[in-house]
């Protein structure tokens, strides 16, 4: 039976991959109805799959194991599949047809990820990730002229981790002869390389920048896309590949605090909600540092949770976009009085992705915090304590607070379109299900769940946390006051250094060129001059010479060979 | 918008003692269990019980989100640049 299904069986992302191909030979109903069934197929066949390797294709002198089913992947394809849906569902009547074929190539490429058993499928799948979701960004370029230059930037730091895992993938090969996709240790040059090709799409230091530079530039719709697949799919790889090395604990944590201390300083809204995916993978990528079952189980079932608020934080940001065309903290507030669903689902999403009690947040990223604590690891411990209530500090508190608070902005703009509310009221309800009914989520984790989140200790100590943390952000409201400023970054190195380097180094090349130039010019001006010199009407090898000369010339030289023969 | 009670409540200036007494409230509120709830420390093989005392939880949590955002405070100094920095 196995075998037989196997035989039929295709990689799950291929749904979405032929589909994003399909969307623009129809119109109207059908591609609206194409758009909310194929991820719903996807998720079908992703749940039909039997665990086990169950393709092989022969490719050169290795083979490749595209449809290969583990709890892991299964989880990871299971949210990616519900994203692709509501994020369709979302972008049904505002996206342009580029962005949602990029958008479903790109989601079906993360799916084609969570399935690839061996590195060469893998290596595929995570480049077409990086052509759709340019194309999700390059798509918006109409409306947002910005977004194209952002597209290709962030095109460049996808290639260059591309080529770095793909220098790795290579080496590793070739020292171990297999291409298998299981878990590695960072011992060698090539196990180095693929770590390195997995961190720069999770954001890590020092190429953390790329997430608040490009996302923000995509359409209101088009970033709820780019939040959930990318970062979430390198999480995936990580915890397959790399559980338990030390460095991540150590990656992550920076990650976390980075993103923390860059949203308290930025004003746009949805740049903030950029740094906190930084802020959300840290939490993961220390999680998988640690690597005991509890905290890899934390890291997936964070991952699984922080798709869906982070999307519907960023639906509700979009609507914000899309009703005021307005993304800057200073220029927003007040929203709440006309906008109330968005408003609404905004403070669910940010209560959410702020670990409170009754929502996914506060039963994953417990997980987490309880399984470094379970290690022993103190110091980890007491920063990951930190960084939850800086969480509801830049995420919690402020989206909502700058956005429909504040001041009043004296704008009442309504609320957006039926499909868009429809999207955001199926994140918060996950939200919340997943919050109070933990159970669900807990039995398709990786490992066996033996943790109730819901303890008397628990919830009084998180409530303290948040609620002090949440007083600490009103005690120091004058010291928040939003600025028209960005923050220099990483990025500057590729946006602004090398430009001035470039500058300055056509300056002095330039200046290398005239004096070369002048060189040759004048070696050239005094050639021609000795050849006029010797050969120009007055030059000694032209000159007529008189007959007479010539006469005595000879009679020199007949003098000489004379002289020569006789003596 | 400049008349006082044409704003929703929540603008109005005079309604500003009463948010913080909620906020106050809410606040005491959650630290009222720390006379019930015994808390377990999470590293007393390391000889750590800063965890367990009294409200801990509550002024860790203040104390660390202040340093966060004089932290953030401080660097910006250095890294804040106006919006439009990379426009060409």
């Amino acid at each position: 039976m196995t075998e037989m299904l196997g035989s039929i069986l295709l990689p799950p992302g291929l749904v979405l991959i032929i589909g994003a191909f399909l969307l623009p030979l129809v119109e109207g109903k059908l591609r609206a109805a194409l758009v909310l069934t194929l991820p719903l197929l996807t998720l079908a066949l992703v749940w039909l799959i039997p665990d086990g390797n169950h393709v092989q294709i022969a490719f050169l002198d290795y083979s490749l194991q595209p449809v290969n089913s583990t709890a892991e992947g299964r989880l990871f394809a299971t949210i990616f599949s519900i994203m692709a849906f509501a994020g369709g569902l979302y972008a049904l009547k505002t996206a342009t047809l580029t962005e949602l074929s990029a958008a479903f190539a790109y989601a079906g490429s993360a799916i084609g990820v969570t399935f690839a058993g061996d590195l060469i499928t893998l290596f595929i799948f995570w480049e077409m990730m990086a052509l759709g979701s340019t194309m999700v960004l390059w798509a918006n370029t109409a409306a947002n002229p910005k977004a194209y230059k952002a597209s290709i930037r962030y095109l460049l730091v996808h290639l260059l981790g591309g080529v770095v895992l793909m220098s790795g993938i290579v080496a590793y090969v070739f020292e171990t002869g297999s291409t298998a996709f299981t878990a590695m240790q960072a011992d060698s040059v090539a196990t180095w390389l693929i770590l390195a090709g997995f961190l720069v799409n999770a954001g890590a230091p020092p190429l953390s920048a790329w997430i608040a530079d490009a996302y923000p530039e995509a359409s209101p719709s088009g970033m709820v896309f780019l939040s959930a697949f990318t970062t979430k799919t390198a999480v995936f790889v990580l915890l397959v590949g790399f559980a338990g090395t030390e460095i991540l604990i150590y990656i992550g944590l920076y990650m976390v605090f980075y993103g923390i201390i860059y949203a308290l300083l930025e004003n746009d809204m949805r740049r903030i909600l950029a740094y906190s995916i930084v802020n959300q993978v840290g939490f993961m990528v220390t999680a998988i540092g640690i690597g005991s079952e509890m905290a890899l189980n934390g890291a997936a079932a964070h991952a699984f949770a922080h798709i869906i608020y982070k999307a519907l934080l960023l639906m509700s940001a979009g609507s914000v976009l899309l009703m005021t065309s307005k993304r800057k903290c200073t220029e927003l507030g007040g929203l709440f009085q006309s906008m109330p669903v968005t408003a609404i689902n905004g403070i669910v999403g940010a209560l959410a992705i702020s670990a409170f009690p009754f929502t996914s947040g506060f039963v994953t990223k417990s997980l987490e915090t309880s399984a470094a604590a379970y290690e022993g690891l103190v110091f980890v411990w007491f920063m990951l304590l930190a960084a939850s209530a800086g969480v509801f500090l830049h995420a919690g508190i402020k989206f909502p607070w700058f956005v429909f608070f504040q001041k009043d902005s004296g704008m009442r703009p309504p609320d957006p379109a039926a499909n868009m509310r429809w999207a955001m009221w199926l994140f918060s309800f996950l939200c919340i299900a997943i919050g109070v009914y933990p159970q669900a989520l807990y039995s398709i984790l990786p490992y066996a769940v033996d943790y109730q989140p819901y303890t008397v200790d628990h919830l009084v100590t998180q409530f303290q946390l948040l609620l002090f943390a949440g007083f600490a952000f009103f005690v120091l409201l004058p010291m928040m006051k939003r600025t028209l400023t960005i923050s220099l970054d990483f990025d500057w190195f590729y946006r602004r250094f090398s430009k001035v380097v470039g500058d300055e180094f056509s300056v002095k090349t330039g200046k290398v060129f005239d004096r070369l130039e002048m060189q040759v010019r004048g070696g050239v001006t005094g050639f021609i001059q000795r050849l006029h010199r010797h050969h120009g009407p007055q030059g000694i090898l032209a000159r007529t010479w008189p007959s007479g000369a010539m006469v005595l010339w000879v009679a020199v030289m007949l003098v000489a060979s004379l002289v020569l023969y006789y003596v | 918008m400049d008349n006082e009670s044409n704003k929703h409540w929540l603008y109005r200036k005079k309604n500003l003692p009463t948010l913080w007494g909620i906020q106050i409230a809410i606040l005491v509120l959650a630290v009222l269990p720390e006379f019930f709830v015994h808390h377990h420390p999470h590293f007393e093989q390391q000889g750590i019980g800063i965890d367990a005392t009294w409200g801990f939880f509550a002024w860790y949590g203040f104390l660390t989100c202040t340093a966060m955002v004089v932290g953030a405070k401080l660097l910006g100094i250095f890294l804040k640049r106006k919006d439009t920095y990379y426009d060409d």
